[in-house]
Order: C-alpha cells, then structure tokens, then sequence
C-alpha cells in the first residue's frame, strides 16, 4: 500500500481505478438483480452461476473485495491526509459558493455506503458462504429468489437500503466523472462522460431502490 | 565633462558594442566561483541579471521586498515588447528601432546604448521563445505581431494583454532554476536599507527582513540596483503601491549621481480617478490605442450634459465630436508618443471640454473598430445581408479576443460596459525615464555598483516609447550587464570574501538603525499616507504634464516643508522588530520626499520643452514642445550635496553622429 | 455604506490569533476592497491602534499579492477578480464581512491576514522552467511553428498569478491547480516537451513535500481562480504524470 500512497497523484488514480472498477461491479451486480423482478428464473441461474463458479468465487470475488477495501481505505487515509493540511480552519466558510455538496462530502456519502456494506455483506454474503461453507449444505439452484424477496419483508431493511441508495446516487454523482479527471481525461468527451456519468448515477441506484421497494411490496405468499 | 566618463566604445555606431564586448576583461570559470554579486530588484532586469549572472557562475544573492521575486511590477505590464525582427515585412530594421527610439524619446538619449538596445532587441525574442515563453501566434504558428504608439511599424510581441507577467515569469523560471542549483539565493520579504562602500567600491547593503524586522548585513564584490522606477512620488500612478526609490536614493546619498530625475513619463490611457480614496492608478494597455478612436465633444454645453448625466456619449453625433488627436496629428493620429497624447487630453480638459464628473477625462471609444471587424468577419465567414446588430455581434467578438482581459478589468473598476459605451480615461503617471545615471557598462557614479533597468536613466531619453520598458529591462538584465561586469570584476579575483564585521558596514548599519529610530520618534499627528498624499498632490500639480517656473520653485520649497513637518510628526505605529507595513512605507515616503524635491529642481533647471518635461514657457505657437539642442543637448546628473535642493549638476554632452537633430512631428 | 468587519487578528506566526470586530462607515460603492481596507487602518493609525496587515502590491489584479478570504470564499463573492479587484459596490449596507487569510498548513501566517506562500516558490524551482541558458544565442524565435491552439492553451495556463486562492477554496488545501499550470505551459510548447518527464514528477515531489492536501476534484479551484486557470490542467498533469511514471 505505501508504494501506492507516495504522491498525491498516484492516491488520485488508486481512487479513480477502485472507484472505477466498483461502478462497473455496480453495473453487474443492476443486471443481475433487475431479473429478480422481470425474470425470477434467470435470476436463480445466474446468482447460481455467480455463486459456483470457480472462476468469479475464487479469482474475481476476491479482486472485489480488495477493490472496495482499497477504495475504502484510501479513501479515509485522504481524508486524514486533507484535513491535515489545514490544521487551523475558517471561521467562515461558503463551500457552497464554489463546489457542489456531493463533491465535498464524498466521505460522509462514503461513510454510509461502508456501513450498508457491511449490512449488505451481513445479509447475502455471510449468509452464502454460512450456507455453502459453515453448514455445506448441498447445491441448490432454485432458491435465490426466493431470499431474496425474503430479505425485504421488514420496513427497516427496505427504508436503509433506499436511504443507502440515494447516498450512493450522491457518491456517484462526483465519483464516476470525478475519476475520468483524476487518470488525465479531460478532453471533448468530458461533456459527453459527465452527461453518461450522471445518468448512470441516478439510475442504477434508483434502480436498485426500485427493485428492493418491489420485493417489499410483492412477498411470497406461502 | 571631467568626472562624468560615460565610456562609450570608439568606432562605428553598428559596431560600437561587439567591439567592446571583444576588448573587456572576462573573468574566468574557476574564479567566477569566488565572486558574489547582490542583485537589489527582481523585475525583468533584476532577475534576468540574477539568473544569467548566476548561469555564468557568479554567486548571486537577490533582494526583493515582495513575498516572490515574481511579484516584481514589470508584472503588470500590459502591451508588449519591441525588437527589430521585421518578421512583418514592413521595412523594420536595428537602424528604424534605434532611430524611433532617439526620436521618441526628444534626442535625448545616448545613441550608443540605444542603439545597442536594438542591437540586442531580436535575441530577447529568441530567448524567451526558448525559454517557453507563451507569445501570441498566428493561425500559421508563428510569431505575431501589433504596432504601438510613436513608430510606423509592426514590431511588438505581446502575450495578449499579459505580456510583462509572461515576460517575469519567464525570468523568474530562469531564476529559479539557479536557486535549484544553489546559485542564487533569494532574499524575499527583504528590502535595501543603504549601501556600503568600502575603499569607495560598493561591496554590500544593510537590508531589512521585512518579517521579523531584523537588519541584515550582505557582502559582495558588486552590487546591482533594478529597483524599477520612483512614479510613486506622485502618490498616484500606475506603479505597484510598494514601488519606491530607496535602494537608488540610497546609493545616490552614497555618491551615485542621479540623472534627469524630472523626465517621467505620464500615460495617456489610464482609467480615470474616481474619488478621494484612489489609491493607486490602473492603466489601460496603449494597445488599445491601435483600434479605439480618442475623442472630447466638440461643444462646451455638450461635455457639460454629459458631466452632468444629461446627455449619454452614444447620443452625440459624429459631427458633433472632436477626434483631437486625428484633427492635430494626422500622420500617427491616435497612435502619437504617449506625451504628445497625454498633453493633448490635458489640453482639452483644461479648456472645459472633459467628460466625467471631475472634468478630467476623455472618451476611447471602440465603436466604429467594432463595426469594422464586424464587417470584415461577415466577409470572411461568408455571411451576406447581414444587419447591424449582427455585425455589431461578430465586431464585439473580434474586440474581446484581442482585448477581452483589459475590457473585463476597465468594466470591474468603472462597473460601466465598454462594448456598449465609450472608456473613460486620462492620463497617470506610469514611467520614470530618469533614474541613477550609468555609464555605457551601466555603472554608476559609484564604483561596483550597477543599475538596470528603469532604474538607470540611460535609454529612453525624455519620453519612452510603449513596449520599450520590458525590451529595455530583458537587454540590460539577460545581454549587457553579465558582460559588463565581468570587466570590473575581473580586477576582484584575489580579492577574496568581503567580510561584514569591517568598520564600514558597522557605520553604515548604524545609520540604518538611528533611521528607523527616528522614524519612530514622530509626535504621531498624521499618518504616513497623510504625507504622501500632499506630496503627490504637489508634484501632479506642480511637477507634472506641464510645468513652470514659479510652480516649480513653489514645489521645492513646499516638499522641503512638508518634509521637515513629516520628520517631526509622522505616526509610525508598531514595534520595528517585527512585521510592520507603516515602518516600510514610512521609509519609502520619506525619501520620496527628497527625490520630490531634486525632481523640481530638475524641472526647473531645463529651460526647454523635451518629451513627457514640458514647459509652459517654452512651446510653439501650436501648444507643441520647444525643444533648445543648443543649451540642453545634455544628461543633467545630479550630485547630492546635503539637502537636496543643493544638490550639483554635472552636464553630460549628449552627441549625435548618426541622427540628425529635428523637432519631432507626428504630424 | 456601513460595515461591520470581523477581522483576523494575529501579531505574529507563534502568536495565537482570534477574530475582532471592527465598524466602519462611509465606504463608497467605487472603492477597491483593500481602499476600504486602507480607509479602516487610517482610522485605527489615527485611534493610536496597529493597523491591520495584508499583502498587496499592484492593485490591479496581475502581481497575485492579495490574499484575502473574504466571507469564506477567497478574493470574496466577485468571480474573476482579485481582491484588490474586488469593488466595494459588491456588498450591501450594514453587511457584515469576515476576512480571514488564506488558509493551509504549507501557508503559515506570518502576521494578521499576510501569509507565507514560499511553498508555491519551491515548487516551481523543483522544475518550473525549461534548462536552456540566458545567453540568448538559440534558434531564431520563429524557427520552430507552434500551432496556435496549443500556444494559446499555454498562455492559458501561464495566466496563473500564484495567489494560492485554488489553496485557499479547496477543501483540501490541495495544490494541484497552481502546480499543474505551470506543468501545463511548458507541456503544450515543444520547448517544454524535453524535460518534461522529470519536470512533472519533480514539482509533483515538491508539491507532496510542502503538505498541500490531495485534488479531489471538487472544482472549487476553477471557480475561484481570478485568471479562470481550467481543471483541465489538473487533468493534463495528471496524464503527463502517469505516462512520466510509465517511461520511468
């Protein structure tokens, strides 16, 4: 890690990348849940897939998990690093007068997302590796779904999910242009990116918020 | 002549300055290593001297009371900078840049060092091209070039309205670059207090850390004053607010002779005073001057609706408009020499015919270039029928990419549209051709000390011409002076470390301290800026576009007044040994009120009219300068004798071999 | 107009300052800030009172002296100007203005409202120039054809006054707009072009070294940069640096 934290260019770009490499996770992870509501079969298939292959369990889960530790981390050793280097602050200061919200409090938008990740992770992941690991329990392929829907029965998930969606939509809002500029792209696409960037902010997480206020409002009955 | 030598080489004007730079002394590598050389003055010339003296080997330390040598006000110059490249095609050459130069500045300038200026003027293009200086290109990617006031061609680089900022910061790179290699060190927040000499040699200053108020000794085997110009006397001008004569007042309490301190030059495209407040004067580039039309109403009760509020400049009809400059001048129109323009604005104010509020204003109006590029650009863009507004559109595109940054600041300060209604302006002082006098290897009077830059007196003569100053300041700093010095110095090889525990520098620190001390000693009445005001408020009414006798003599002895008044119940609040910005400008302020004094006495001394010194006495029938080759043809360089006003005049003959004497018309 | 200052006050760096409030009248719409300024310490000379310092010089927005963060925002509410451009005209009767100095550790205060910016001073003698001598003996000025786009872009980025107002907006205290004009300047011009993998990473060392925070890519820099110094400076030394670290 030290090798990556030695100028403040590298941090950037270390940001960026992780910062990148989660958006497209982000995209994914959309596809597979949207068919949790328009196909619940194809949905079954593929978090079977997702959850037995080889390949993403042993080589591309792993990469994602360091990717948000990465992200993470590096992210709250910058925002040490920057508060640092002003030790005395303003008596007044207009923020707003020159940078969007979003932009100054990615590590409060940051800050939530870990905490729904954990949540999240607590939710799907522990339960997964529980069910396939701890208890081995036998391959079943047909009972994502239903989880699934299960987990959103209770208000207090469903609202803390849409809460942690609508921070995420913000964190996105700066991140995902914000990267572009960080690894030197600033060009005449910028306009083009930043129009792509934003609308890929609100709508996966929007998204997302839709599909879990779906499963909420639509339980299986028994 | 006797004690004024001023060394200029024998042999042909062209060939004058390769040949001396063939007969001086140099200084070999190893021994460069042993010699140090104090650089007061970071501008164009002071920090060009520093890295290239540096580059050179020399150990240079440079002095600057800004926080960043790249603060220095050569920061501020607007339009641009002259060399004879004739990249144009229009006839320029060495020979039409020295000539204009001589001309423009009323014969009376030395022909050898202007024309070595010229001379050198083509490679300080190349150099700060090399230098990655971002100049203005055409679309074919090569230099481009606009035509300033007072010359019948195109020879000035520019970087938009920029170009001394560009220029600095070129310099300050090559600086930087020898504070890398440990070159130079750089004395920041630091100001000259004196001078001292030692066996009559200059060979260090007492300075001021101006943070913890500490007074410092530097030692050095020569010492380089580009301190930049004294404008400041007039409390308003267009110099930064701590733009000051002490370093070369200083050395001219030492023994360096001060020269023709009374030619200064007042620029006639300022933004006018506003009020009472004012504290320092902005200047509109005489770029401007290329496509923006001077004009005053033709009629009294016209300019009186409009101070009035009663009637808008838009409103007045084209016959109804006094194009004075184009009616009085039409060979160079609006682009005559910055006196010619200054004056003929004075002119028309003092006859009634001033256009704001305080009577003291005139209009530059850009409608009709507006209109003209408008047309041209429909031409080219191929757009036909189209309509005024339209036009107007694409003229107001044209204006705001050549001039867009100086439009943006006149509308910041007036908070007035100047697409839409004519500029307001009139003329500040901005440039002092006067200054420490040098000999041709810009010596001065003082043995080891050198001055560069608008600090010496040596090229401009009476009136300089625009874009000269940063041409001036880059020859002196990057192409004269390292060779120069090298002569003297070459006599210094043995000489070893100057120590700063001698007697000398003793005496002289203690006259630096007993200074302070009695700067503090004020009853504490009024404020320094009290002082300096009623002194700028005597020179600009005494001293300034035109001058008389009876004034001038006025002048002297009411700057002599007001200085003992100053000394006696000045208020400096605040300790010395710390940060203390009254303390500066009280020390500034109290040799500007020396200086004030031996400028009248200058002006009063030169009975005849020559560039920005003009006399009401002596003028033509037409209101045009009277300019008298045979009593005047000469360098007034003044010795200080005590109080200033008893200072000597010692006259340099000024000969000129290859030009003729005329009476300057741009006509 | 009637004001009401609150003022930064501190008598030197090892001094701890606070805020004071000082009222002041009769300030006119076509006053510069720092008049106001003036007019201020001419009252507090005359009251026997240290004035307030402040770093100033040109006075007309070129030498980048002035430094002051007026209500929270650095050369004031104005948009590309310095404060000494700033015209009083801007704020309303009975205002009340906080002026504080810019703000940042590699800013240390020296006195008042003045800080220490010598850390923009090293940075550029890390590498902000281009090694070729003084002596003016190079190729002719015109022999090398610079395309007018990219000599316009370097004079662009070379626009920057280095007031450390970029510093003073970023909530980082990062550095990166100043640092990557003159990266910029030099990269767009092919003079520049030969040094220019050791040049980015050395004032990008330098940069780190003075404790300036990290980009982050707010955007407050750009908007209250008195000269309009683009962001995509930042993004271009950002590229230069990459590939710089690429070539080795």
């Amino acid at each position: 890690m030290s090798g990556l934290t030695k100028s403040s260019i590298a941090r950037k770009v270390v940001m960026a990348l992780s910062g990148l490499f989660l958006v497209l996770f982000l995209g994914q992870h959309f596809t597979i849940n949207i068919t949790s509501v328009i196909a619940p079969d194809t949905f079954n298939e593929w978090s079977h897939f997702m959850g037995y292959n080889p390949l993403v369990q042993y080589l591309l889960q792993p990469i994602l998990i360091a990717g948000v530790v990465v992200h993470f981390v590096m992210g709250f050793v910058l925002e040490i690093q920057n508060n640092k280097a002003r030790v005395i602050k303003y008596v007044k200061y207009n923020g707003g007068a020159n940078a969007p919200w979003v932009s100054r409090n990615m590590i409060i938008s940051g800050a939530v997302i870990l905490a729904f990740l954990a949540l999240h992770f607590y939710d799907f992941w522990v339960h997964e590796m529980t069910y396939k690991y701890i208890e081995s329990n036998p391959e079943d392929p047909t009972r994502y779904y239903a989880e699934t829907v299960e987990k959103f029965e209770p208000v207090w998930r469903t609202v803390l999910y849409v809460i942690s969606f609508v921070l995420l939509a913000l964190h996105l809002l700066h991140g995902f242009a914000s990267s572009f500029q960080s690894m030197g792209v600033n060009n005449k696409y910028t306009p083009g990116i930043k129009k792509f960037a934003r609308i890929y902010a609100i709508a996966i997480p929007l998204g997302f918020a839709i599909i879990a206020i779906y499963h909420h409002f639509n339980p299986i009955t028994h | 002549m006797g004690i004024l030598d001023s060394k200029i080489p024998s042999g042909p004007l062209a060939d004058k300055w390769t040949k001396h730079k063939n007969d001086i002394n140099l200084v070999n590598p190893a021994n460069k290593r042993n010699i140090d050389i104090i650089v007061v003055g970071t501008g164009l010339a002071g920090g060009s001297a520093a890295a290239t003296l540096a580059e050179l080997g020399y150990n240079v330390k440079t002095f600057c009371y800004q926080d960043s040598p790249r603060r220095a006000h050569s920061i501020a110059a607007q339009g641009g900078i002259n060399a004879a490249k004739n990249y144009q095609g229009d006839g320029d050459s060495n020979y039409r840049l020295f000539y204009d130069t001589i001309k423009g500045g009323d014969y009376r300038s030395r022909e050898a060092n202007v024309y070595r200026l010229a001379e050198v003027s083509g490679n300080i293009i190349d150099q700060c091209v090399a230098q990655g200086v971002p100049f203005a290109r055409e679309y074919g990617g090569l230099l481009d070039n606009r035509s300033f006031g007072g010359v019948l061609v195109s020879r000035t680089f520019y970087a938009k309205g920029q170009t001394g900022q560009q220029l600095l910061l070129g310099a300050y790179s090559a600086m930087n670059r020898q504070i890398n290699r440990g070159k130079i060190q750089s004395f920041n927040r630091h100001e000259m207090m004196d001078l001292v000499k030692i066996d009559g040699k200059a060979r260090g200053i007492i300075a001021r850390n101006l943070v913890t108020g500490e007074i410092e000794r530097h030692s050095a085997h020569a010492v380089v004053l580009a301190t930049g110009g004294y404008g400041n006397v007039f409390f308003l001008s267009t110099n930064a607010m701590g733009s000051n004569v002490m370093a070369a007042w200083r050395a001219h309490k030492r023994g360096a002779f001060f020269a023709n301190p009374c030619f200064t030059q007042i620029h006639p495209t300022c933004i006018p005073v506003s009020g009472e407040h004012q504290s320092k004067l902005t200047l509109m580039s005489e770029s401007l001057r290329n496509d923006g039309r001077i004009w005053v109403p033709k009629n009294l009760k016209d300019a009186e609706a409009i101070r009035n509020g009663q009637l808008k400049p838009t409103q007045l009809k084209e016959e109804d408009r006094d194009y004075y400059l184009e009616r009085r001048y039409p060979a160079f129109g609006n682009l005559v020499p910055r006196d010619v323009a200054s004056r003929a604005a004075k002119e028309r104010c003092d006859a009634g015919f001033g256009v704001n509020k305080t009577g003291e204003a005139v209009y530059l109006d850009f409608a009709s270039a507006i209109m003209r590029y408008g047309k041209e650009k429909a031409l080219t863009s191929g757009l036909k029928d189209v309509d005024d507004h339209t036009i107007r559109k694409l003229g107001e595109e044209v204006i705001e990419a050549k001039y867009g940054n100086l439009f943006q600041m006149y509308e910041k300060i007036v908070d007035e549209n100047p697409y839409k209604t004519p500029m307001k302006i009139y003329p500040a002082v901005h440039y002092t051709m006067g200054g420490l006098w040098v000999d041709y290897n810009l010596q001065t009077t003082i043995e080891g000390c050198y001055s560069a830059g608008e600090a010496n007196f040596s090229d401009h003569g009476a009136n300089r011409l625009g874009a000269s100053a940063l041409m001036q300041g880059l020859a002196d700093g990057y192409f004269v002076l390292p060779y120069t010095i090298g002569d003297y110095l070459s006599k210094d090889i043995r000489t070893g470390k100057i120590p700063t525990d001698s007697p000398e520098f003793d005496a002289v620190e203690k006259e630096v301290r007993d200074r302070i001390a009695k700067l503090k000693t004020g009853k504490g009445i009024h404020s320094v800026d009290y002082y300096h005001k009623k002194l700028g408020k005597i020179m600009w009414n005494k001293c300034g576009m035109s001058r008389n006798a009876k004034e001038l003599q006025e002048a002297i002895d009411e700057i002599s007044a007001l200085r003992a008044d100053f000394w006696e119940n000045v208020n400096v609040p605040g300790s010395p040994d710390t940060k203390n910005q009254e303390l500066e400008k009280a020390g500034r302020v109290a040799d500007f009120l020396e200086l004030g004094e031996l400028f009248a006495k200058d002006a009063l001394t030169r009975n005849e009219s020559c560039g920005g010194h003009f006399r009401e006495e002596y003028q033509t029938p037409e209101g045009e300068a009277l300019r008298d080759d045979k009593n005047f043809k000469f360098v007034s360089a003044w010795e200080y004798n005590g109080e200033p006003k008893d200072a000597v005049l010692h006259k340099e003959d000024l000969v000129y071999e290859n030009i003729e004497l005329k009476t300057r018309s741009y006509k | 107009m009637k004001l009401n200052l609150k003022i930064w006050r501190q008598k030197d760096a090892n001094t701890k300052g606070q805020i004071k409030e000082y009222p002041i009248d009769g300030i006119d719409g076509d006053m510069s800030f720092l008049e106001m300024m003036d007019v201020l310490n001419e009252d507090l000379i005359a009251k026997g009172e240290e004035p307030v310092e402040f770093d100033h010089d040109c006075r007309e927005g070129i030498c980048g002296s002035c430094s002051l963060q007026i209500n929270g925002e650095p050369h004031g509410p104005d948009r590309m100007v310095t404060t000494c451009q700033l015209h009083m005209r801007k704020f309303k009767d009975n205002d009340t203005i906080v002026i504080e100095p810019f703000r940042a550790k590699a800013f240390p205060v020296i006195k008042d409202l003045i800080v220490d910016r010598t850390a923009f001073d090293r940075i550029q003698q890390a590498g902000g120039y281009i090694s070729v001598n003084t002596s003016g003996h190079t190729v002719d000025a015109n022999a090398i054809p610079i395309n007018k786009e990219d000599a316009d872009d370097s004079f662009y980025a070379a626009a920057c006054i280095g007031c450390g107002a970029c510093v003073a907006a970023c909530k980082n205290a990062s550095a990166m707009l100043f640092t990557s004009a003159k990266v910029s300047q030099y990269a767009l011009l092919p003079q520049g072009r030969i040094e220019a993998v050791e040049r980015v990473q050395n004032m990008v060392r330098q940069m780190d070294l003075e404790g300036f925070g990290n980009c982050t890519n707010t955007g407050a820099c750009e908007v209250e940069c008195p000269k309009g110094i683009s962001l995509e400076n930042i993004a271009r030394m950002n590229r230069e640096y990459l590939s710089a670290k690429v070539k080795g």
